[in-house]
C-alpha cells in the first residue's frame, strides 16, 4: 500500500478528549513506540534487532501492509494466544473484509474469509455445528461497525460462544482511509476532509461498550497495541477471552485499537502517538465486561470487572 | 369415487394410506384439495364443501394423533419412513430435507415461508440439529454458509423479498463454492428472473427447481441437497404458498441419488498448526505453503462448472409434444395449465404442455423440440413475463411465442389473484389460439 499525503495536518490533540487520563498504558508522548516508517530493510538509527521471532501459526513473515501499521501486531497476539492456549488444531477463524485480510493465506488455522460485515452470522453457523471448535472472528471497525453492526449485536445478545476480535483504526483503511461509524471527533479522513464533525457527520459508535451492556456476554475488553505494555496487556485480554469461550462463558469481544498511519496521514513513526491521543482518548482501554480470573465470567453484562489496563 | 375439496381450517390431522400421486388443488385462495379417505364429514353449515373433483379415495381411519408426536429434539424422521402421514407441504419438504441429512436451517419470517420456518424450527431442536430464528434473512443465509462450510447440510429460506436480501449470500456460496439449499416459498411467480439470474455480483448460476405440487417438492428437496453437494454450488427451490400449505398425503422416503464427493474442503479446524489448514474464500487463494488457483483461475473453473451444470442438468416434463398449441407453464401454475389442457383435449383441441422442472438450467433444445410443429407456443406464467424470455432464447420462431400469464394477486398482495384458476386460464388459452374447442 502506497503512503498518500495527508489532506492536511492531523487535529490538534488538544481539540480531543485527553488520553493520559484514563489510558494509563499509553506511552508518555514523548517517547512514542518507534516503528519503521520507510523501508523495513533500513531501521532507524540506533535500533536494534532483539530477537526474530514469528509466531508458530504464520507460514510466512512476508506481507503487504504499510509501515507502521499496527495490525500484524494484534495478529501476531491473536496466533500467538491460540496456539500458548493449545488450540490451533480445532480453531476456525471468520474474516471479514480490510487489511486485515491480508493475513488469510499465511495464518495456519482454518479460516473462512467472509462476506464483508457478516463474520459473527458465519460464526455462528460454524459454532452450532462444531461445538468443539474454537470460533474466532477477526473485523475491523468498517467491517464491524458500519457494514455488520447488526451481525456483532445480534451474535452477542444471542450469547453465541464465539470471540470476536476487532482491529479498530477508525477508518477504512483498505480503501485508502475513509470515515467509518468509529472514526473519532475532529478526525480528518477522504470523507471527512474538515475533520469528523458531529453536526454533519454524528458521533462515533462505541460497539465494545455497547455490547458489554448487553446480556450473554462472558467478556469485552479494549486493548491496544501502540505501547509495549499495551501490546502486553492486549495479549491477556484476548487470552482471557478465549478461556472464557473454552469454559462456555458466552461471547466475547476483544477491540484492539490498531494504528493505521496510512489512513490517518500520518508518518508511520507517529501512528503511537496518534492512537494513544485520539483514539485511546475517545475510546478507554480495560476490560468492559467479563474481567477477573478466567471462569467467573459475568455474564450478563455491565462493566463487571473493570480493570485498569496499566496495571495488568 | 368423488373427493370433497375442503378448506384448510378443516383439515385435521390423520393418518392415511398411501394416496396416489396427483392430488392437486383446482381452486385458489384458502381452498386446497386433499386427497381426502373418504367421505369427509361435511359440516352443518355446509362451509368448506366447495365442490367434487375426481380423486383418488382410501379409507379414513383418522388418528388425531399422528405426525405431531413425534417431532421433537433430534427425532429420527426416518423411523416415520413406510407411514403415509398427512402433512402440509412446508412440514413435508422440513422432513424431507431431515431424511437428506440437514443438519442447519436459519429463517427469518415472511409468510407464506413462516411455515417452512416453523416446521424446521419444530423438527430441529438441537443439538444435532440446529434451526435458528435469525434476526434477519442477510444473518440467517450468512449464519448457513457459516454451518455448510463446516461440511454441514445447511438451508436457509424465505418469499422473494427475503431472497433479494440473500442475493450476496448466494453469490457468495456459488463463488466459494459452498453447498446449500435456499428456499423460496414464494408469495408468487414474480421472483422468475431472481430465481434464474439473480442479482448477486460475479459469474455464477443457481440451480432452481420449481416444484409443481407437494409430492414433487420433497423429491425436489432431497434432489437440491444432492446437486448442492454434487456440484458444490447454492441450489434453490421455488416454491409458493400452495407449496407451503396444501396438506396431502406423504411417504416419506429417503431416494438414493448416487454417490457425492467427499468434503474434504469442509472446516473443521484439526489442520491448524500442520502447515495443512484451510482457506475458504471466493478468491480461492490457498494458503502461502499450498497456493489455490487464485481468482481468475478459480472463476473460470466455476464458470466452467456452471456450463457443465447447464448440459446435464436440465430437466423438464412434457405432455402431447408438438401440438397445435403448447403451453408452457412452471411450478403450481402448471398443476391448472396441465388440467386446463386434459379439459381441451378431451374436446378435442390439439394441444400440449410443456413444463420446465429446472428454471435454471432452463431446458432449452426440449422445448425447441416439443414446440417445432406446433403453430403456437403460449407462455402461462402469473407475472408480467418474466420465463417468457426464455422462451423466446430457445424456440426458433419467436412469432409463434405469445405471453398469456400476467399479474395476479389477491387483495392482500401475499398470494395468486383470479388469474390462477381454471376457467381463467382456460380462457387465456382460447383467447390466444383464437381456436374454440370443439364440442
Ligand atoms: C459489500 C462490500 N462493500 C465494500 C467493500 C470494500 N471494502 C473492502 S475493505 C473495506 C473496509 C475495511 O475497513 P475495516 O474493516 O475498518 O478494515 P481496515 O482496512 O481498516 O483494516 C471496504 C469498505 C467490500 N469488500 N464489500
Ligand atoms: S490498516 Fe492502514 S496502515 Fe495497516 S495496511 Fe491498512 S492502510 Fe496500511
Amino acid at each position: 500500500m502506497t503512503r498518500t499525503e495527508p489532506p492536511a495536518t492531523p487535529a490538534s490533540p488538544s481539540t480531543l478528549p485527553s488520553a493520559s487520563a484514563s489510558t494509563p498504558t499509553s506511552t508518555p508522548t514523548s517517547t512514542p513506540l518507534v516503528l519503521l516508517d520507510t523501508d523495513p530493510s533500513r531501521p532507524p538509527a540506533g535500533a536494534q534487532k532483539v530477537a526474530s521471532a514469528s509466531p508458530r501459526l504464520l507460514q510466512s513473515t512476508e506481507h503487504h501492509f504499510c509501515s507502521g501499521c499496527g495490525e500484524p501486531v494484534a495478529l501476531r497476539l491473536l496466533l500467538e494466544v491460540l496456539d500458548e492456549l493449545g488450540v490451533a488444531d480445532r480453531a476456525i477463524g471468520v474474516v471479514g473484509h480490510g487489511c486485515y485480510g491480508g493475513f488469510v493465506t499465511t495464518m495456519d488455522v482454518d479460516i473462512l474469509q467472509c462476506l464483508h460485515g457478516r463474520a459473527p452470522s458465519c460464526a455462528t453457523g460454524i459454532r452450532r455445528m462444531r461445538p468443539e471448535a474454537v470460533v474466532f472472528t477477526i473485523q475491523g471497525d468498517g467491517d464491524m461497525i458500519n457494514e455488520g453492526l447488526q451481525e456483532v449485536l445480534h451474535t452477542a445478545a444471542r450469547g453465541e460462544n464465539v470471540t470476536c476480535v476487532l482491529l479498530n483504526n477508525g477508518v477504512f483503511g483498505d480503501t485508502g482511509g475513509h470515515m467509518t461509524a468509529a472514526t473519532v471527533v475532529g478526525q480528518r479522513t477522504k470523507t471527512s476532509l474538515e475533520g469528523r464533525d458531529p453536526a454533519i457527520h454524528g458521533y462515533p459508535i462505541a460497539v465494545a461498550d455497547m455490547i458489554a451492556g448487553l446480556s450473554g456476554v462472558g467478556y469485552v475488553a479494549r486493548g491496544a497495541v501502540h505501547s509495549g505494555p499495551g501490546i502486553t496487556t492486549t495479549k491477556r485480554m484476548l487470552r482471557r477471552a478465549f478461556e472464557r469461550q473454552l469454559a462456555g462463558a458466552g461471547f466475547s469481544l476483544v477491540e484492539i485499537l490498531t494504528m493505521c498511519p496510512t489512513g490517518w496521514f500520518v508518518p508511520a513513526a507517529q501512528g503511537g502517538t496518534y492512537s494513544e491521543q485520539q483514539l485511546a482518548g475517545a475510546y478507554p482501554l480495560g476490560e468492559l465486561a467479563g474481567g477477573g480470573p478466567a471462569g467467573q465470567a459475568t455474564a450478563g453484562g455491565g462493566a463487571g470487572g473493570r480493570v485498569d489496563a496499566a496495571a495488568r | 369415487m368423488p373427493a370433497v375439496l375442503i378448506e384448510s381450517s378443516d383439515l385435521f390431522r390423520c393418518r392415511i394410506e398411501p394416496v396416489a400421486r396427483h392430488s392437486f388443488i383446482l381452486s385458489k385462495g384458502s381452498a386446497y384439495a386433499l386427497q381426502c379417505e373418504a367421505p369427509f364429514p361435511p359440516r352443518p353449515d355446509g362451509r368448506g364443501i366447495h365442490g367434487e373433483i375426481p380423486m383418488t379415495v382410501t379409507q379414513p381411519p383418522p388418528t388425531p394423533d399422528a405426525p405431531s408426536a413425534s417431532a421433537g429434539a433430534g427425532i429420527s424422521v426416518g423411523s416415520d419412513q413406510g407411514t403415509s402421514l398427512l402433512l402440509s407441504g412446508s412440514e413435508a419438504v422440513a422432513r424431507a430435507s431431515i431424511d437428506a441429512g440437514c443438519r442447519f436451517f436459519a429463517g427469518y419470517p415472511m409468510s407464506p415461508f413462516t411455515n417452512l420456518l416453523e416446521s424446521f424450527s419444530k423438527l430441529m431442536r438441537g443439538p444435532e440439529r440446529v434451526c435458528v430464528a435469525a434476526e434477519s434473512e442477510i444473518e440467517g443465509a450468512n449464519m448457513a454458509i457459516g454451518a455448510a462450510a463446516t461440511g454441514a447440510r445447511a438451508a436457509t429460506g424465505s418469499c422473494g423479498q427475503g431472497l433479494a436480501l440473500m442475493q450476496e449470500a448466494i453469490a457468495e456460496s456459488a463463488l466459494n463454492e459452498t453447498p446449500l439449499v435456499f428456499f423460496n416459498m414464494a408469495r408468487s411467480q414474480q421472483d422468475y428472473f431472481q430465481a434464474t439470474r439473480g442479482g448477486g455480483w460475479g459469474d455464477y448460476r443457481t440451480i432452481a427447481l420449481a416444484p409443481k405440487d407437494v409430492h414433487e417438492a420433497i423429491e425436489h428437496t432431497h434432489l437440491l441437497f444432492h446437486l448442492a453437494d454434487l456440484y458444490r454450488v447454492p441450489t434453490l427451490f421455488y416454491g409458493d404458498h400452495f407449496i407451503a400449505h396444501t396438506e396431502v398425503g406423504v411417504t416419506p422416503h429417503v431416494p438414493d441419488l448416487g454417490p457425492l464427493p467427499p468434503k474434504d474442503w469442509a472446516l473443521d479446524g484439526r489442520a491448524g498448526g500442520s502447515g495443512r489448514s484451510k482457506l475458504h474464500w471466493t478468491w480461492n487463494m490457498g494458503k502461502v505453503l499450498d497456493p489455490g488457483p487464485g481468482p481468475d483461475a478459480h472463476w473460470r473453473a466455476v464458470a466452467a462448472k456452471f456450463d457443465e451444470i447447464r448440459r446435464l442438468e436440465r430437466r423438464w416434463e412434457v405432455d402431447h409434444p408438438n401440438a397445435d398449441v403448447m403451453v408452457v407453464s412452471f411450478g403450481t401454475a402448471a398443476g391448472f395449465v396441465e388440467h386446463v389442457a386434459r379439459e381441451l383435449r378431451a374436446e378435442g383441441l390439439s394441444i400440449g404442455t410443456f413444463r420446465p422442472i429446472t428454471l435454471w438450467p432452463f431446458p432449452e433444445e426440449a422445448l425447441a423440440e416439443a414446440t417445432e410443429d406446433s403453430r403456437h407456443v403460449l407462455v402461462f406464467e402469473v407475472n408480467a413475463g418474466q420465463m417468457v424470455d426464455d422462451v423466446r432464447l430457445s424456440v426458433g420462431d419467436r412469432s409463434k411465442i405469445r405471453s398469456i400469464g400476467g399479474i395476479s394477486a389477491d387483495e392482500s398482495g401475499l398470494r395468486y389473484g383470479a388469474l390462477l384458476d381454471v376457467p381463467a386460464v382456460r380462457a387465456r388459452i382460447l383467447a390466444a389460439t383464437g381456436l374454440e374447442a370443439a364440442r
